[in-house]
C-alpha cells in the first residue's frame, strides 16, 4: 500500500528537475530532453490517479471515468511523439543554418 | 387690419447686394458693381420709406409699436430669443437715416472710389455695414440689436483697413475693433443682468424688457437697475467713441472718406446713442447712471474739443467734432431728453456727413493732400465744395436758422433745466460750443481762404513723398495719405469734383438747412414736431410718482408738466449763438486777419500746445498701462509658460514616456531563447500557485 | 505490502539519479542514455500500478522509438560537448530559484496533507489491461483518437519537410 502522496511528490520532483534542465542546459536537444522528462512526470502523475480513482471513487459519481487517465497517458505518448519528430527535424534545419546546437548562439530573434 | 410690413426686406437687400459684389464683383467693371449696389440701397431706403408711412398708421391707431417676428432664434430654457424686428417712431427716424444718408454716400462713392484698387470689395463691404446697421435699428431684443452691434464693428473693420497694405490703416481697423470689444463686452454683462432678471431680452411687449423694468421704483443706490444701465452705457462709449474708449475714432480716419462720413458720423457711431434711447426705461430708473452718462457726455465734448484745436489734419479736426457732438448727444440721453439727443443725431448726421464727403471732396481736389496748412484759397477754385461745406460749417456751429441750432439749443437747454445738468455742465456744453465753432471756422479759414500753398510750404518735417508710412505716433505733425493716386492724378491742379460728387453734397446741404425746421422750439413759435413725434416712445408706462425721495421725476420733455418761462428760454438760446459767434470771430481774426498770431501763441504757450497736440498723451498712456502688460504678459505667461512648457511638455511628454516604457519593456524581447523559457516558466509557476492558493483557502 | 513500497523506493530513486544525470552531463548523447533510463524505471512503477498497457507502449513508444530518434539525431549531427556560453541572467536568478520554491511547496503540500489521500495498490481486480483500455478508446474517447492520428500524419508531414536538404 504504496501512499498516493509518494507517488505525486516522485512526480513533483522530476518534474522540476525538467524545468531546471530547460532552463539550465545550453544544448537544444539537451533542452528538448528535458522537456520530454517533463512529459514523463506529468503521465506518472496521471496514471497514479487513474489507480486511485478506480479503488477510491465516491459513489455514485459518475463524472471520472476509471482509467480515463491511463488513455490519457496514451494520448501524451502519441503527441510528445509527434513533437519530438517536428522539433527534432526543426533543430536540424536550425543546425544546417547555424552550424551550432548552442541555444545562446541562435538569437537573431534579438530586437 | 394689422398689414404685414415685411420689415425684414429692409436689412436683407443690402446683404444680397454685398453677397453678389463679394462674391462674383471681382469680375464685374465698375459700373456693374456700383449698380448693384445702389440698386439695393436705393431698394432698401424705398422699402423703408414705404413700411414708414404704413407703419406711422399703424403706430398712431394702436399706440404700440408694430413688432414682427419672423422666426424663434434661440430658445433655451425659458429664454427665447426671436428674429423679430420692431418699429417705432425712434427707429423710424434712425430706419430712413440710415438708409437716406447711407444712399446718398453710396451714390459719392462712385465718384470717389473710381479710380482705386478693390472698388467691389468697397461696394459689398459698404452694403454688408447697411445690413448690419439696419439690423441693429429695427431689431426688436438686445440679442438681435447686438448681432448688428457687432457686425457694424466688423464692418467698420473692413472699411477703415480698406488699404490694408498700409501698416497704419490695418493697425487703425484692428485698434477701433478691439477697442469696440471692450466695450462691448460690457454690453454682454449688461444683456446677461437682463436676462437674469427679466428674463427676456424682448423690447416689446407685456412681457418685454421695458414692461418688466417700469414695475421697479427708481434705484437710489447701486441696485441692479443702475449697474446694467452702467454696463450698457459702457457699451455705448465704446461704440459710439466717448471718454474713455474714444481712442480708436481720430484713427479710423485711416479709411477712405465716404467710410468716415459714413460710418464714424452719421451711422455707426450713433448706435449707442440709439441703444441707450431705446433703453430709456432702464435709465430712467436709475439717478446715478443718467448722471454718470451726463458727466461723460460733458467730458467728451470738452475734451475732445480742445484737441480738435490743434489739428492740421482736416479729416482728424473733423473726427475729434464727431466726438465731441456725439459727447453732445450723449450729455443729452443723460439729462433724460432722449428727444433732443435723438434731433442732434439727424441733424448731426446731416451736417457731419456733408463736412466729411465735403472734405473728400477738397482732398481729391487737392490730389491728396490732407494737411489744412498746405491748402487755401481753394474758395474760387472748387465753388460747388466751397458753398456745401460753408453751410455745413454754419450747421455746424449753430448758428440759427441752420440745423445744427436747433438741435444743439435743445439740448443745451434741457440740460439747464435737468436735475443731471445744471448750470455748471450747461456753461461746460456753451464752452464747448464755441471752441466748436471755433475750430470748425478755422478749418473753413485755412482751407479756402489765403493762398494755395501747395507743395510749396516746407513743414519741417519729413519728405513729402507719395506714399508716405505712416509712422508709429497717430495724428501728430505728420500725415497718411487716404487717397493712394496722388501725384499721378492725371487731370493737373486743382479741379471740382465730378457731379456724381457733388449732387449728394448739394442734397445733403439742403438738408442741414432745413432738417433743424422740424425741430423748432415752442418758444420760437414752432411746434417742436420732433419732440411730440417721439413722445409717445418716450413717456414711461408707469410713471413714478413725485413723492419717492430722492424723486425722479420723468424728464422727457414731453411729459414735463411744468411750462418754462419764454424769456429764459431766449437766454439760454441767446447764449449759445452768442458763443458760436464769439468763436467765429476768434476764427476769423486768427486764420484770416491776423495769420502770425497763431504761431506767436502756440509759440508762448509751447507746453500746453505739445499736450494738446499730441492729443493729451492718452494713446501713450493707454499703450503703457495696458497694451505692453498685456503684451507682456501673453508672451511670458501665456506663450512661453502655459503653451511651451505646459500643453507642449504633456504632449511631448506623453510621447518620451511612452518611448521610455517601451524602452524598457523592449529589454525583454532580448532574442535570448533561454530568457524566453525563462518567462515562460515564471509564468506558468505562477498560474500555478494561484491554483494552490485557491485550493488551501477553499 | 511493504514490497511494494521498497520497490517503489528503489525504481524511484533510480529515475531521479538518471534525472540527475541529465542535468549534469555534458555530451548530449549521456543526457539521452540517462533519459532511458528514466523511462525505464518509470515503466517499472507504472507496473507497481497495474498499468500493464501503459507500462508496455512506455517502453515500447518512448524509450524504444522517441529516445531513439533522439540518439539518432544526436548522432548524425555530432555536436560534441556543449561548451560554457554566457546565458540568460534571467533563467539563472528567477527561473531557478522560482522552480525550487515551487517544487518545495507542492512537495511540502502533500506531505503535509498527503495522509488524507490514502494510497494506492495492484489490486486483485483487473484494471488496466488492454481489452478495458481499448474498451475506452475506442468508444468513449474515439474523436480524440481519430483526431490523434491526423495530427501523427500532419508532424510526419511536417517533419519530412523541415527536414530536407535544400538544393
Amino acid at each position: 500500500m504504496v501512499p498516493l502522496s509518494w507517488y505525486l511528490i516522485l512526480s513533483a520532483v522530476l518534474f522540476s528537475l525538467g524545468v531546471l534542465g530547460f532552463l539550465l542546459k545550453r544544448n537544444i536537444i539537451t533542452i528538448f530532453m528535458s522537456i520530454e522528462l517533463m512529459l514523463n512526470a506529468v503521465n506518472l502523475s496521471f496514471v497514479a490517479f487513474a489507480n486511485f480513482w478506480n479503488t477510491h471513487l465516491p459513489p455514485g459519481q459518475t463524472s471520472i471515468i476509471p482509467l480515463s487517465g491511463q488513455v490519457f497517458v496514451f494520448f501524451v505518448m502519441v503527441v510528445a511523439a509527434a513533437e519530438a519528430a517536428v522539433g527534432l527535424a526543426i533543430i536540424i534545419a536550425v543546425f544546417r543554418t547555424r552550424e551550432t546546437l548552442n541555444v545562446d548562439r541562435v538569437n537573431l530573434l534579438k530586437l | 387690419m394689422t398689414k404685414n410690413l415685411h420689415l425684414w426686406v429692409i436689412p436683407v437687400l443690402p446683404l444680397i447686394g454685398a453677397a453678389i459684389n463679394g462674391l462674383l464683383g471681382r469680375r464685374f467693371k465698375n459700373t456693374m458693381v456700383s449698380a448693384i449696389a445702389l440698386l439695393f440701397t436705393a431698394a432698401s431706403f424705398g422699402w423703408a420709406a414705404w413700411a414708414v408711412l404704413q407703419g406711422l398708421q399703424y403706430v398712431n391707431a394702436e399706440h404700440k409699436p408694430y413688432i414682427e417676428t419672423v422666426a424663434t432664434w434661440i430658445t433655451a430654457g425659458t429664454f427665447s430669443a426671436p428674429f423679430g424686428f420692431y418699429l417705432d417712431q425712434l427707429s423710424m427716424i434712425m430706419v430712413l437715416v440710415v438708409t437716406g444718408v447711407g444712399f446718398l454716400i453710396h451714390i459719392y462713392s462712385v465718384g470717389y472710389m473710381a479710380h482705386e484698387g478693390g472698388y467691389y470689395r468697397f461696394f459689398s463691404y459698404l452694403n454688408l455695414f447697411m445690413f448690419f446697421m439696419l439690423k441693429l435699428v429695427l431689431a426688436n431684443n438686445y440679442l438681435l440689436m447686438f448681432v448688428g452691434w457687432e457686425g457694424v464693428g466688423l464692418a467698420s473693420y473692413l472699411l477703415i483697413g480698406f488699404f490694408f497694405l498700409k501698416d497704419s490703416a490695418a493697425n487703425a481697423g484692428k485698434k477701433a475693433f478691439i477697442v469696440n470689444r471692450i466695450g462691448d463686452f460690457a454690453f454682454l454683462i449688461g444683456m446677461f443682468l437682463l436676462i437674469q432678471h427679466c428674463g427676456t431680452l424682448n423690447f416689446g411687449g407685456d412681457n418685454g424688457v421695458f414692461a418688466q423694468v417700469s414695475k421697479y421704483a427708481p434705484e437710489a443706490g447701486w441696485g441692479w437697475i443702475t449697474i446694467t444701465a452702467l454696463c450698457l452705457m459702457f457699451g455705448a462709449t465704446g461704440k459710439s467713441a466717448q471718454v474713455p474708449l474714444y481712442v480708436w475714432l481720430p484713427d479710423a480716419m485711416e479709411g477712405p472718406t465716404p467710410v468716415s462720413a459714413l460710418i464714424h458720423a452719421a451711422t455707426m457711431v450713433t448706435a449707442g446713442i440709439y441703444m441707450i434711447a431705446r433703453s430709456h426705461a432702464i435709465f430712467n430708473l436709475s439717478p446715478h447712471a443718467l448722471q454718470i452718462v451726463a458727466v461723460i457726455g460733458c467730458i467728451t465734448a470738452i475734451f475732445a474739443a480742445t484737441m480738435g484745436l490743434a489739428q492740421t489734419d482736416i479729416k482728424r479736426v473733423l473726427a475729434y467734432s464727431t466726438v465731441s457732438q456725439l459727447g453732445y448727444m450723449f450729455l443729452a440721453c443723460g439729462a433724460a431728453a432722449y428727444s433732443a439727443g435723438i434731433f442732434h443725431l439727424m441733424t448731426h448726421a446731416f451736417f457731419k456727413a456733408l463736412l466729411f464727403l465735403g472734405a473728400g471732396s477738397v482732398i481729391h481736389a487737392v490730389g491728396g493732400e490732407q494737411d489744412m496748412r498746405r491748402m487755401g484759397g481753394l474758395r474760387k477754385l472748387i465753388p460747388w465744395t466751397f458753398w456745401v461745406v460753408t453751410i455745413a460749417t454754419i450747421a455746424i456751429a449753430g448758428i440759427p436758422p441752420f440745423a445744427g441750432f436747433f438741435s444743439k439749443d435743445q439740448i443745451l437747454g434741457e440740460v439747464y433745466h435737468s436735475p443731471y445738468g445744471g448750470k455748471v455742465i450747461w456753461g461746460i456744453g456753451v464752452l464747448t460750443a464755441g471752441l466748436t465753432s471755433f475750430y470748425m471756422f478755422r478749418l473753413w479759414f485755412m482751407t479756402f481762404f489765403g493762398e494755395l500753398k501747395l507743395g510749396s510750404v516746407d513743414l519741417g518735417e519729413e519728405a513729402h513723398a507719395a506714399n508716405a508710412p505712416a509712422q508709429a505716433a497717430h495724428g501728430d505733425a505728420s500725415h497718411s495719405h487716404g487717397h493712394a493716386d496722388d501725384e499721378s492724378h492725371g487731370h493737373g491742379g486743382v479741379h471740382e469734383s465730378p457731379w456724381v460728387m457733388l449732387a449728394p453734397l448739394v442734397i445733403l446741404a439742403v438738408l442741414s438747412f432745413v432738417g433743424g425746421w422740424v425741430g423748432v422750439p415752442q418758444f420760437m413759435g414752432g411746434h417742436n414736431e420732433v419732440e411730440h413725434f417721439l413722445a409717445p416712445v418716450m413717456e414711461s408706462p408707469a410713471v413714478v410718482g413725485e413723492q419717492a425721495a430722492p424723486t425722479v421725476r420723468v424728464l422727457d420733455p414731453s411729459s414735463r408738466p411744468e411750462e418754462k418761462p419764454a424769456s429764459e428760454e431766449w437766454l439760454l438760446a441767446g447764449a449759445s449763438v452768442a458763443a458760436g459767434l464769439i468763436g467765429l470771430f476768434f476764427a476769423y481774426l486768427l486764420y484770416y486777419k491776423r495769420p502770425e498770431l497763431p504761431d506767436r501763441i502756440t509759440a508762448k504757450m509751447h507746453g500746453i500746445y505739445m499736450m494738446v497736440l499730441h492729443k493729451y498723451y492718452i494713446d501713450e498712456g493707454y499703450g503703457a498701462i495696458f497694451v505692453k502688460p498685456l503684451l507682456a504678459l501673453s508672451t511670458v505667461v501665456l506663450w512661453r509658460g502655459v503653451d511651451q512648457g505646459v500643453i507642449d511638455g504633456l504632449v511631448n511628454g506623453a510621447g518620451s514616456a511612452s518611448q521610455g516604457v517601451g524602452g524598457e519593456l523592449r529589454r525583454m524581447q532580448s532574442g535570448n531563447i533561454r530568457s524566453y523559457a525563462a518567462w515562460v516558466a515564471i509564468g506558468a509557476a505562477a498560474i500555478l500557485g494561484y491554483m494552490i492558493w485557491l485550493g488551501v483557502n477553499r | 505490502m511493504i514490497i511494494h513500497q521498497v520497490l517503489f523506493i528503489v525504481f524511484g530513486f533510480i529515475c531521479v539519479a538518471g534525472a540527475v544525470n541529465l542535468l549534469v552531463q555534458r555530451h548530449p548523447i549521456n543526457s539521452a542514455l540517462s533519459l532511458v533510463v528514466v523511462m525505464a524505471s518509470l515503466a517499472l512503477i507504472y507496473l507497481l500500478l497495474g498499468a500493464e498497457f501503459v507500462a508496455a507502449i512506455q517502453v515500447i513508444v518512448y524509450a524504444g522509438a522517441i529516445m531513439v530518434l533522439f540518439v539518432f539525431v544526436i548522432m548524425l549531427l555530432n555536436a560534441g560537448a556543449e561548451e560554457r556560453t554566457r546565458g540568460s541572467s534571467v533563467a539563472l536568478f528567477v527561473g531557478v530559484p522560482g522552480m525550487i520554491v515551487l517544487a518545495g511547496t507542492v512537495g511540502w503540500l502533500l506531505v503535509h496533507s498527503g495522509g488524507q489521500l490514502g494510497g494506492v495498490t495492484i489490486s486483485s481486480s483487473s484494471f488496466g489491461e488492454t481489452h478495458q483500455i481499448a474498451r475506452l478508446l475506442f468508444k468513449d474517447f474515439l474523436l480524440p483518437f481519430e483526431i490523434t492520428s491526423v495530427l501523427i500524419l500532419i508532424a510526419i508531414m511536417g517533419a519530412v519537410v523541415l527536414g530536407k536538404r535544400e538544393n
